[in-house]
């Protein structure tokens, strides 16, 4: 959710300080995958066994969560990251000609990132804004009504 | 003066942050003192942002409004009215929505100003067996999809007898169409910590769970905001209200799986587990949260369970139709001139919520066809449009009314297409426990893409493919998947080169 850049590479400390923010809480684990994502973007690979010994599980299984989830990483996205909703609702208000425009224009895939490393591109299934659509998230921004302009015009003023 | 802007999602969305800055703007520039104030959104997103000014005689409506247009609010230009007095509030029946769009959502003055905490009051006075037959017989059923008859559900965790029960918020809310979960979180979460102590209390739980999706960041940070405020008050903690009862509660989010709206899915992705469906039974109710009796309800059946206590069980059961009692949060969305939500008693024809609140396609176009109940619900054609909306009307079309959203395409839809997004959305969110979902989904799309390349014989294949998961699938993603599938070929064959078969 957050859209600022972590400001260093992850150490061993980090990664114990937000592990032990939940000590004694129940089912602490997405809340600990979550506080790392927020805090660097990304859940990185070191983090796994530090997790796993902490909660008393394997690092397999501590990896398996993980990737279930479509939300976490394992390498950072781009300094922005755009959603762009591709559920039902949207699709019926031109959602696939808008994601086709933005990623055409990017040079993108879903889920890629330009060369330079500024934006990612990855789809959202509903942002609750189906009466209101299309619509996307362009960093924190949230765009009902989007249109390949209008997307445009809110990268560049996140840039 | 005094001035409300929405602070709803929706309302951002469309621009209601840049207003709020011009309508300062402006004012500072006319030497004027205003107050603005963030409400939730009445639900009519099509006049969103909708600015309200204070009057003697109530709120003036402003919208949809601009940055460019904000001076019309200063000189009493073309206003909407009185926003009571709109014909789409004034034929709704707000009942679970009856603060939504009017207060401050984090006002808990505003909050018991407007009816909040009589409920929770009422309930505190009322033994458990009472308290739960009010629920019972107010004839409130499940919000979330399935229907079922919420006094039931928690009656049987009432009677488990654990040393520790759980109430738990299903605000997954994954439906495309859907964002009634989304909007009374944003602007009346009091309303929802209401209703969860509510049930805390009838069913002896002290501890509740909101598993609030990860797409609904503003959401997220008004219920936890909220449930902070609700703690500073006494309402949660070690003595709700003064009561004796302990009732305290937190969000947890969720990470982007579409099936951990599913309840059992839910539950191991609470206990920090991968979100695979678990089989049932064991019944939630009995075996749920970290191995103890459970409620699993959708925001909006526990956000409904205040207004029940407050007005009383009868009240609430006179409204609606059949067994279908009450009133339902109609969402309407998609391809739709006034898109929306509107709360109503249950039975109100499918035609009427689509032509007449909606006003027809947002294209102009002709309707072609109405999802109802999400990526699992059925399509409906206008052949259909006399449908009452209702749980067993509904189910008697092999439709359903799900979390009572509706997604509206005009006639440029491509059905073959939105069979096929059907299937692939399914292989996409399946959590990979049971094969007829799994392998089905990923089939599905491999055979729609045969129809498409025009092999008409694959449409029985299609068929039977159907029937597999529908019958064979662990839960209903796989199970349900078909309904929109088998209904856009029953409705339009020729899309899937029936007519192509006939004339060859
Ligand atoms: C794939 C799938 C997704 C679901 N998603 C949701 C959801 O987002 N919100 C919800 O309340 N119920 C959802 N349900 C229904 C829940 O399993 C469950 O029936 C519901 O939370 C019970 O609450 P209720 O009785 O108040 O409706 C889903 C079911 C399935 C099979
Ligand atoms: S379907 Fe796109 S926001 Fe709901």
């Amino acid at each position: 959710m957050r859209q600022h850049q972590p400001t260093h590479q992850p150490t061993a400390d980090d990664i114990a300080g937000l592990i032990a923010r939940h000590a004694g809480t129940e089912g602490p684990l997405l809340p600990i995958l979550h506080d790392i994502q927020d805090a660097f973007d990304h859940v990185p690979q070191m983090a796994l066994p530090l997790i796993a010994e902490a909660l008393n599980l394997t690092v397999a299984e501590v990896h398996g969560v993980m990737s279930f989830y479509h939300d976490f990483r394992k390498a950072p996205a781009g300094r922005l990251v755009v959603k762009i909703c591709r559920a039902e609702a949207c699709q019926s208000m031109g959602a696939n000609a808008l994601s086709e425009a933005v990623l055409g224009k990017l040079g993108l895939d879903w889920g890629g990132t330009t060369r330079d490393g500024g934006v990612t591109v990855e789809p959202v299934y509903c942002l609750g804004l189906c009466a209101c659509a299309p619509a996307a998230m362009v960093g924190e921004k949230l765009i009902g009504r989007a249109s390949a302009d209008r997307l445009e015009a809110a990268m560049e003023g996140a840039a | 003066m005094k001035i409300w802007v929405p602070m709803d999602s929706a309302a951002k969305a469309l621009g209601a942050d840049e207003v709020v800055a011009a309508i300062h703007a402006e004012a500072r520039a006319r030497g004027l003192d205003v107050e603005i104030a963030r409400n939730g959104t009445r639900g009519m997103i099509w006049l969103e942002p909708l600015v309200e000014v204070e009057t003697d005689a109530g709120r003036v409506g402003y919208g949809p409004m601009t940055p460019g247009e904000v001076s019309a609010i200063f000189d009493g230009g073309s206003s909407l009215g009185l926003v009571e007095e709109l014909d789409w509030m004034m034929r709704q029946t707000r009942l679970t929505f009856q603060r939504c769009g009017v207060i401050d959502p984090l006002s808990l003055v505003q909050y018991e100003a407007h009816g909040g905490l009589a409920g929770l009051r009422r309930a505190i006075d009322m033994s458990q067996d009472d308290l739960i037959d009010e629920v019972k017989l107010s004839g409130l059923r499940g919000r979330g999809g399935a229907g079922f008859p919420t006094g039931i559900k928690w009656d049987t965790v009432r009677l488990a007898h654990a040393d520790r029960k759980y109430i738990v918020c299903n605000a997954d809310e994954g439906d495309s169409g859907t964002f009634a979960d989304r909007m009374i979180m944003e602007g009346d979460p009091f309303c929802l910590i209401e209703g969860m102590s509510i049930a805390g209390i009838g069913c002896g739980a002290v501890q509740g769970y909101v598993y609030l999706r990860s797409e609904y960041p503003d959401a997220i940070a008004v219920m936890r905001r909220a449930i902070e405020l609700a703690r500073e008050a006494g309402i949660l903690g070690e003595n709700v209200l003064g009561s004796g009862h302990a009732f305290d509660m937190e969000v947890r989010v969720g990470a982007g799986a579409y099936v951990c709206g599913e309840e059992t899915s839910l539950l191991n992705s609470l206990e920090g587990k991968r979100g695979v469906v678990r089989a049932k039974p064991p019944l939630p109710a009995l075996e749920g949260a970290f191995g103890k009796p459970t409620v699993v309800n959708n925001v909006i059946s526990l956000a409904t369970v205040p207004v029940i206590f407050e007005k009383g069980a009868e009240h609430y059961a006179d409204f609606g139709l059949g067994r279908s009692k009450g009133t339902i949060p109609l969402q309407i969305a998609g391809n739709v001139a006034r898109g929306g939500l509107f709360e109503t008693a249950f039975g109100m024809p499918l035609g009427e919520i689509v032509n007449d609140l909606g006003g027809g396609t947002a294209s102009g176009r002709p309707v072609k066809a109405v999802q109802v109940g999400g990526p699992l619900g059925a399509y409906l054609g206008t052949s259909q449009f006399d449908l009452p909306f209702g749980y067993e009307e509904f189910s008697g079309q092999d439709a359903l009314i799900g979390h009572a959203g509706l997604v509206v395409f005009d006639d440029s839809a491509d059905m073959l297409g939105m069979a096929r997004f059907a299937m692939e959305f399914c292989a996409v969110e399946s959590c990979g426990k049971c094969t007829p979902c799994r392998i089905g989904a990923v089939r599905g799309v491999e055979t729609l893409d045969r129809i498409r390349a025009g092999d008409g014989a694959a449409v029985e294949l299609l068929t039977d493919l159907c029937d597999t998961m529908e019958s064979g699938s662990l839960c209903a993603l796989g199970g349900f998947t078909p309904y929109p599938v088998m209904s856009a070929l029953k409705l339009f064959p020729e899309e899937f080169g029936a007519v192509r078969e006939a004339a060859e």
